[in-house]
């Protein structure tokens, strides 16, 4: 049996909906973590349910609260909006029709300081638990509940083995790897998930790999 | 390992063990956790649902459109119940945990926040009833949840997938198995009474007052608490589901593929789209519903 009870009973959260309230939380909060930079604007895409009932559950108060990092069980989530105005964060939400997506699909997209933006697909699949399954057109596949590792590298033999070099070498087992890449010898995404917590020297030691463009962690 | 109610049933039966001791097995396998932890955290999972079951009994609690603001404290202060004491504490309970949880206040999610009052209802309500000490209730609470881990795995427990069949439906039969548990029944009753409280809720469409968790949820959450606790009651008198629990969790999973999208959290279709319901709506600030002529998006 792969899945925790904790997955089940859990978690404990702000009501009213496992996935269209504590879901929405961390698919934004994850999200934001992804798009790793302060921004100044966000825009919300609802597909489908998120869409359709989203309102009634507080899931764009609970998308809202998520982006700004405020927690599944923290009872600010509906004051998140005044959150946002103190911060000088501006927010707009509309509905998106997308193909082949689950019910519950936002598409996060912030607008950074430096001019440069970053777009975030992602699901609340149920029971709190989320996937993240595009960053910048690139297909992904996120659930953040193990320490997960999230890097764009140049598409060319050897990167992903000096990757796992410097984790075998800090003792971090990787339990689940995915890659994805829009073409060949372009760029390339790898998503290796982790037994173990990653240290901040192991990020930066990744960072500084030749070839090696973007790194970040969830966890 | 186990990775249905049948391996989890023989194994507790071959080995000679409890099912929560299978159940807790996987978990410190699966997680690296020691018995200490698990019992730690879900003991801290267990006083969220305390506290969310007993907070609206005597305290009404405030929210937008406010549906079911105060339902709890109203059946808490029945005194003439034609079920008697315990279901109308179980009812109130459940009540009571489904109105935190519209207030977005804070509760455990078993196995979704729309239907987390019924597990809290369930343990809390029977455990009195029986005389339980609370290790009891954390044990029948691993069973719980390992039941509905693998509804997670073999179906869902998504509304929006699987319509309230798959929420409270799931919470009745993880329910259901943790009462035969704190009755000290076996872990083939157990699987009869997960088959038994699945089947009388086959079908149960998802289908919100403006979209809100509110009604029928708490209604819904209050009538599967009492379904775990006869379907229970029906396992531990001898009944036979004669359909074995992981075909009807299968059988669930199904129906919620063939639920149109209208009756799966869209607030599309159901109670939500009478006309009480669309009033109501329009009251809350001119949110429009959809109807069920909608075109679906799958």
């Amino acid at each position: 049996m792969n899945i925790s009870i904790f997955d089940v009973i859990g978690p404990i959260m702000i009501g009213p909906s496992s996935s269209h309230t504590a879901g929405a939380v961390k698919l934004a909060r994850v999200s934001a973590l992804i798009a790793g930079k302060p921004f100044k604007h966000v825009d919300f895409g609802l597909h489908g349910s998120f869409a359709k009932t989203g309102t009634g559950h507080g899931t764009h108060l609970a998308l809202l609260a998520g982006v700004l990092g405020i927690t599944e069980e923290d009872e600010r989530i509906k004051l998140s909006p005044d959150i946002a105005e103190e911060r000088g964060i501006t927010y707009a939400f509309h509905e998106v029709e997308l193909d082949d997506v689950h019910e519950n699909t936002a598409v996060i997209t912030f607008d950074h300081h430096d001019g440069t933006s970053t777009q975030i697909v992602g699901c609340s699949v149920g029971g709190g638990r989320i996937l993240i399954t595009k960053i910048n057109s690139v297909n992904v596949e996120v659930s953040a509940e193990q320490p997960t590792l999230i890097m764009q590298q140049l598409d060319k033999p050897g990167v992903i083995a000096r990757i796992s070099r410097v984790l075998a070498e800090n003792n971090i087992n990787i339990g689940l790897m995915r890659f994805s890449r829009v073409a060949k010898r372009d760029v390339a995404t790898s998503v290796p998930e982790t037994d173990q917590r990653i240290r901040p020297e192991v990020i930066d030691r990744l960072a500084a790999l030749d070839d090696v463009l973007w790194v970040t962690v969830i966890q | 390992m186990y990775s249905s109610i049948q391996d989890l049933i023989e194994q507790a039966t071959g080995r000679q063990l409890p099912l929560h001791r299978i159940v807790l097995e996987n978990e410190m396998a699966l997680t690296g956790k020691t018995e200490e932890q698990v019992y730690e955290l879900l003991e801290r999972h267990y006083d969220v649902m305390v506290s969310s079951a007993k907070k609206a009994l005597t305290q009404p609690q405030q929210m937008i459109g406010g549906l079911v603001t105060g339902v709890a404290s109203k059946q808490y202060a029945y005194e003439t119940p034609l079920v008697g004491k315990y279901l109308n504490s179980v009812m109130a309970m459940a009540l009571s945990a489904s109105e935190v949880n519209a207030s977005m206040g804070l509760v455990c999610a078993a196995p979704t926040g729309g239907a987390s009052g019924v597990l809290p209802a369930v343990l809390l309500g029977t455990g009195e009833k029986l005389g339980c000490i609370k290790q009891q209730l954390l044990d029948a609470l691993l069973v719980a949840a390992g039941v509905g881990a693998l509804i997670t795995k073999n179906a869902t427990v998504s509304g929006a997938e699987g319509g309230c069949q798959a929420e409270c439906g799931t919470a009745a039969a993880m329910g259901a198995a943790a009462v035969v548990t704190l009755a000290g029944g076996t872990p083939e009753a157990c699987a009869n009474a997960i088959a038994i409280a699945l089947m009388n809720c086959k079908g149960l469409v998802c289908d919100p007052v403006a979209g809100m968790v509110q009604l029928p949820c708490a209604f819904r959450n209050t009538s599967q608490a009492v379904n775990a606790i006869i379907s229970a009651d029906m396992a531990l008198a001898g009944q036979q589901s004669v359909i074995p629990a992981d075909e009807v969790i299968e059988a669930m999973f199904r129906v919620g593929k063939m639920l149109p999208e209208a009756l799966r959290e869209t607030a599309m279709g159901g109670i939500a789209v009478t006309k009480t319901a669309r009033d109501l709506t329009e009251g809350l600030g001119g949110r429009t519903i959809g109807t069920p002529g909608d075109p679906g998006k799958r």
